[in-house]
C-alpha cells in the first residue's frame, strides 16, 4: 500500500463499501440482507466522513457520531417492522411484499 | 266637480293576489279542506269587483278629463329609463276591470260548483286569482313594462291553467303550445318596447302618447314598424290568424277557465293593447289596415271552421277567435269605442255561453257516472234534447245565442252592429261586407250548436229510446244553483249589456250615449290624429253635437241609412236562425262512436283548413328534423365525442402511469439509483 496516501485508499474503501451495499439492496431479495446492505451503504459514508477530516478538521467525525446513533435507533425501527411483516408473510422475500400500489 | 282620486287601488290588485297565496298555501297545507278556497277564492275578487264599482261612481261623479297616476315605487333604473310601477286610473282601464272583475268574480262562483270534486281544488282557486291579479295588472298599468308583466303573467296563468290536469300528456301539450305560441307574439311586443324606448326614452304611455305626434312621422317607417310589432303581440294573445291555433287547444283546460281566460278578458288583452295605444295606431294607416283586414279575415276563418266542430267547447273557441275578429276590424278601422264595447258585451255573453257548455258538459259526465255510460261529455252528437233536463241552462243559453247572432235588443246586436257600420262608414267595403257575412254564420253555427245540445232526440244514452235509456236519462238533470246563478246574471247582462249604448238612428228607441261619453277622453286624442273630419264624424254618425265631417259617408257601401241595414242585420240573423234551426231539428245525429267521416268542404273545415297540419309540416318537421341532426352530430358526436374522448385520454395516461408503480421495492431503489446518479453527474459535468 505504497503510494497511494491513506485517505485515498480509506475513499477507495468506501467507494467499494457503498457500491457493495447497492448491489446488495438492488439484487438481494432477503429483506435481512437488504437492510444489512442499508448499513454498509451507511458505513462506507462514515468511512468516508472520517477519511475527509484528516483533512478538513474534526467536523466529519462529528457528523459520523450522527449517524451512528441515527443509524442505531434506525435499525430498531427496521428490525422491528420486518419482525411485524414476518409474523405476517411468514416469510422475508421482499418481493412478496407488493401490496402497496394501485 | 271634486277631482277624482283611485279609491283604494292597491287593494283592488292586492285582494286577488292575497287570495292567490292563501289559496296557494292551502293547496299545499291544508288539501282536503275546501272551505277556505271556497270562500277566498270567489269573495277576493268579488271584493276587487265592489271597489272598481265604489271607483266607477268616484269618476262619474268627478269626469276628470286627465287620467289618474298611482306611483308605489321605482321598479327600475338604467340610464335615463325609469320604469316605475305605476297603475294608470281613467276611463278605459276603469271598464276593463270591471269587466275582469265583474265576469271573473261571477266565474269564481261557478267554478266552486263545477271544481267542487276535484282534487286540485285549492290549486285551481289558486290560479284562477292570480290571473285576475295579473289581468289587472295589464290593463292597470301605466306602462308598457309593467303592461309586458301581467301580458306575461296571464301568459303563465294561461299555461297552468290549461295544463291544470296535468296528468293527461294531451292537456299539458296543449298548455305548452299555448305558451310557445305566445311566445311568438311576446318577441313582437318586446321589440315594439326597445323600439319606442329608441324613440322616446320613456316607456310610459301617456308620456308617449303626448309625445308621439311631435316626434313619430305619421305614416313613417318607424311608427309602422313600432304598430306591427306590438300588433303581433295581440295576434299572439288574442289568438288571430296565423297565431290561432293554440287557443282551440286550449279549451283543454277546466271550463270555467275557457270561459274566464280564454273568452272573456285574457284573449282581449290584444284588443285593449291596441285600443290603449291608438294614438300610435292613428299615426300608422298601414298598420291600422293590417289590424282590421287579420281581424276581419280571423273573423270569417274562424266562423267557417266552427260550422263542422261537433266539440261544443272548439265551436265556442273557434266562435271566440271569430268575436275577436270583429274587435280588431274595429280598432283597425280606428272606431276604438265600438271595438272595446264589443268587448264587453262578448265577455257577458261568450262567458255564458261557456259555463253553459260547462254545465252541460257536468251534468253530462254526472249523469254517465250515475249509470257507467262512457263516452265524450264534450262531444255535441252525444248530447240532444237536453232541454227538458236543464231549462235554466238552455234559455240562458238562447239568451247568449241570440245576443251573439246580433238579433235585437240582445247585447250583441248593439256592438256588433256598431262595429260593422264603422267599417263600412269609414269606407271599408269589403271589410264591410266580411263583417255581415260573418254576423250571418255566426248565426248558424251558433243555432246548429243549440239545436245538437239542446232539440231533437237525446242521444246520450244509445240510439235508440225505450225503458233502459229512458231510466238511466232520469240521471240528467239541471246543475246546482251555484252554477246556474252565474248563469243567470250573465243572461241578463247579455241582453241589457247592450243598452250603454244605442245609436240615435234607430227609430222608436232612446238614444244612449253612455259609451261613447264615457270613453271619450281617452280615445279623443287618438280620434283628432286620425284626422279631424273623421274624428267628429264618428260622433256624428251616432248623433252627437258636431255636423258630419268630410270624407265620412252616412251611407253603407251599398246605400242605405244605419237604420235600414240594423233592421235588416237582425232580420237576417233571425231568418238564419231560424232556418238552421228548421232543418237542422229533423236531422238525426249518430252518436260520436257511430259518426261517419265529413267529406268534402265540410272535411275541410272539420280538419279546420288543415292549418296545424301546414303548420306541422312546414315548421315542426323540418325544426325537429333539424334538431334531431343537431342531437345525432352536433351533440352525441361532436361534443358527447370530445368529452368522452378527453376522459378516455386521461384514463389512458391514468393507466400508464399506474403501471410504473410496481409495488417492488427494488425497482423503486433501481429507479431512485439512476436518478441519484443523473443528478450527481448532472452537477458533477
Amino acid at each position: 500500500m505504497t503510494g497511494a496516501p491513506l485517505g485515498d485508499l480509506a475513499l477507495v474503501v468506501s467507494a467499494a463499501l457503498f457500491a457493495i451495499g447497492v448491489a446488495g439492496v438492488l439484487l438481494r431479495r432477503n429483506v435481512i440482507i437488504v437492510f444489512m446492505c442499508v448499513e454498509l451503504m451507511l458505513n462506507a459514508v462514515n468511512l468516508s466522513f472520517v477519511a475527509f477530516s484528516r483533512t478538513h478538521g474534526i467536523d466529519g467525525q462529528i457528523v459520523v457520531l450522527f449517524v451512528i446513533s441515527v443509524a442505531a435507533a434506525e435499525a430498531t425501527v427496521g428490525l422491528a417492522l420486518i419482525l411485524a411483516i414476518f409474523r405476517h408473510y411468514e416469510s422475508v422475500d421482499l418481493d412478496l411484499f407488493r401490496r402497496l400500489r394501485w | 266637480m271634486s277631482e277624482y282620486q283611485p279609491i283604494l287601488p292597491g287593494l283592488i290588485l292586492g285582494l286577488p293576489l292575497l287570495g292567490a297565496v292563501l289559496n296557494g298555501f292551502g293547496a299545499f297545507a291544508w288539501r282536503e279542506n275546501k272551505t277556505v278556497p271556497t270562500i277566498v277564492g270567489p269573495l277576493t275578487v268579488l271584493g276587487a269587483f265592489a271597489l272598481a264599482l265604489w271607483n266607477l261612481y268616484a269618476m262619474r261623479a268627478a269626469t276628470p278629463h286627465d287620467p289618474s297616476l298611482v306611483s308605489y315605487w321605482t321598479w327600475f333604473s338604467s340610464g335615463d329609463l325609469h320604469v316605475g310601477v305605476t297603475l294608470l286610473f281613467d276611463q278605459l282601464s276603469l271598464l276593463m276591470t270591471l269587466v275582469v272583475t265583474g265576469v271573473g268574480g261571477l266565474i269564481h262562483l261557478y267554478s266552486v260548483g263545477y271544481m267542487r270534486e276535484d282534487r286540485g281544488y285549492s290549486r285551481y282557486f289558486s290560479f284562477l286569482n292570480l290571473f285576475i291579479f295579473f289581468m289587472l295588472v295589464l290593463v292597470l298599468a301605466a306602462n308598457y313594462p309593467l303592461m309586458f308583466v301581467g301580458w306575461e303573467g296571464v301568459g303563465l296563468c294561461s299555461y297552468l291553467l290549461i295544463g291544470f290536469w296535468y296528468e293527461n300528456r294531451e292537456y299539458s301539450d296543449a298548455g305548452k303550445k299555448a305558451f310557445i305560441v305566445n311566445r311568438i307574439g311576446d318577441f313582437g311586443f318586446l321589440i315594439a318596447m326597445f323600439m319606442l324606448y329608441t324613440a322616446f326614452g320613456t316607456l310610459d304611455m301617456l308620456a308617449i302618447f303626448e309625445r308621439a305626434p311631435g316626434t313619430l312621422v305619421a305614416g313613417g317607417v318607424l311608427v309602422t314598424a313600432i304598430t306591427l310589432f306590438l300588433f303581433l303581440g295581440c295576434v299572439g294573445k288574442s289568438a288571430q290568424i296565423p297565431l290561432h291555433v293554440w287557443l282551440p287547444d286550449a279549451m283543454a283546460g277546466p271550463t270555467p277557465v275557457s270561459a274566464l281566460i280564454h273568452a272573456a278578458t285574457m284573449v282581449t288583452a290584444g284588443v285593449y293593447l291596441i285600443a290603449r295605444s291608438g294614438v300610435l295606431f292613428a299615426l300608422a294607416p298601414f298598420s291600422q289596415a293590417v289590424v282590421a283586414s287579420v281581424g276581419a279575415g280571423t273573423a270569417l276563418f274562424a266562423a267557417s271552421i266552427a260550422l263542422q266542430q261537433n266539440d261544443i267547447k272548439k265551436v265556442l273557441a273557434y266562435s271566440t277567435i271569430s268575436q275577436l275578429g270583429y274587435m280588431f276590424l274595429a280598432v283597425g278601422v280606428g272606431a276604438y269605442t265600438a271595438g272595446i264595447f264589443h268587448l264587453m258585451t262578448h265577455a257577458f255573453f261568450k262567458a255564458l255561453l261557456f259555463l253553459g257548455a260547462g254545465a252541460v258538459i257536468y251534468a253530462l259526465h254526472h249523469a254517465w257516472d250515475a249509470t257507467g255510460e262512457h263516452g265524450d261529455p264534450n262531444d255535441m252528437r252525444n248530447y240532444g234534447g237536453l232541454n227538458r233536463f236543464m231549462p235554466i241552462t238552455w234559455r240562458t243559453m238562447w239568451v247568449a245565442t241570440l245576443a251573439i247572432a246580433g238579433v235585437f235588443p240582445f247585447a250583441g246586436f248593439f256592438s256588433k252592429d256598431e262595429i260593422i257600420w264603422e267599417a263600412g262608414v269609414r269606407g271599408y267595403a269589403v271589410l264591410w261586407g266580411v263583417g255581415m257575412a260573418v254576423a250571418l254564420l255566426t248565426a248558424g253555427y251558433m243555432t246548429r250548436l243549440m239545436v245538437m245540445t239542446f232539440h231533437g232526440a237525446n242521444r246520450s244514452f244509445g240510439e235508440v229510446g225505450g225503458g233502459q235509456a229512458g231510466a238511466k236519462r232520469s240521471h240528467l238533470r239541471e246543475v246546482p244553483r251555484v252554477m246556474w246563478a252565474p248563469l243567470v246574471a250573465l243572461a241578463v247582462l247579455s241582453v241589457i249589456g247592450g243598452w250603454v249604448q244605442i245609436p240615435e238612428a234607430l227609430p222608436l228607441l232612446p238614444r244612449v250615449n253612455l259609451l261613447h261619453a264615457w270613453l271619450e277622453p281617452v280615445f279623443q286624442p287618438a280620434l283628432a290624429l286620425a284626422g279631424a273630419g273623421a274624428a267628429h264624424g264618428v260622433v256624428a254618425a251616432h248623433g252627437a253635437t258636431a255636423a258630419p265631417g268630410e270624407g265620412l259617408s252616412l251611407t253603407s257601401p251599398l246605400g242605405g241609412g244605419e237604420a235600414l241595414w240594423a233592421v235588416l242585420a237582425t232580420v237576417l240573423a233571425v231568418a238564419v236562425v231560424l232556418l238552421v234551426f228548421r232543418s237542422l231539428s229533423r236531422r238525426r245525429y249518430r252518436r260520436a262512436a257511430q259518426a261517419p267521416e265529413p267529406r268534402g268542404l265540410a272535411a275541410v273545415l272539420y280538419h279546420k283548413w288543415y292549418v296545424d297540419e301546414l303548420y306541422d309540416r312546414i315548421i315542426v318537421r323540418p325544426l325537429l328534423a333539424l334538431w334531431r341532426g343537431c342531437w345525432r352530430i352536433v351533440d352525441d358526436r361532436l361534443i358527447d365525442g370530445s368529452v368522452n374522448g378527453l376522459a378516455g385520454l386521461s384514463r389512458i395516461a391514468g393507466w400508464t402511469g399506474s403501471q410504473l408503480q410496481s409495488g417492488r421495492l427494488s425497482t423503486y431503489i433501481l429507479v431512485f439509483m439512476i436518478g441519484a446518479l443523473l443528478i450527481l453527474g448532472s452537477l458533477a459535468f
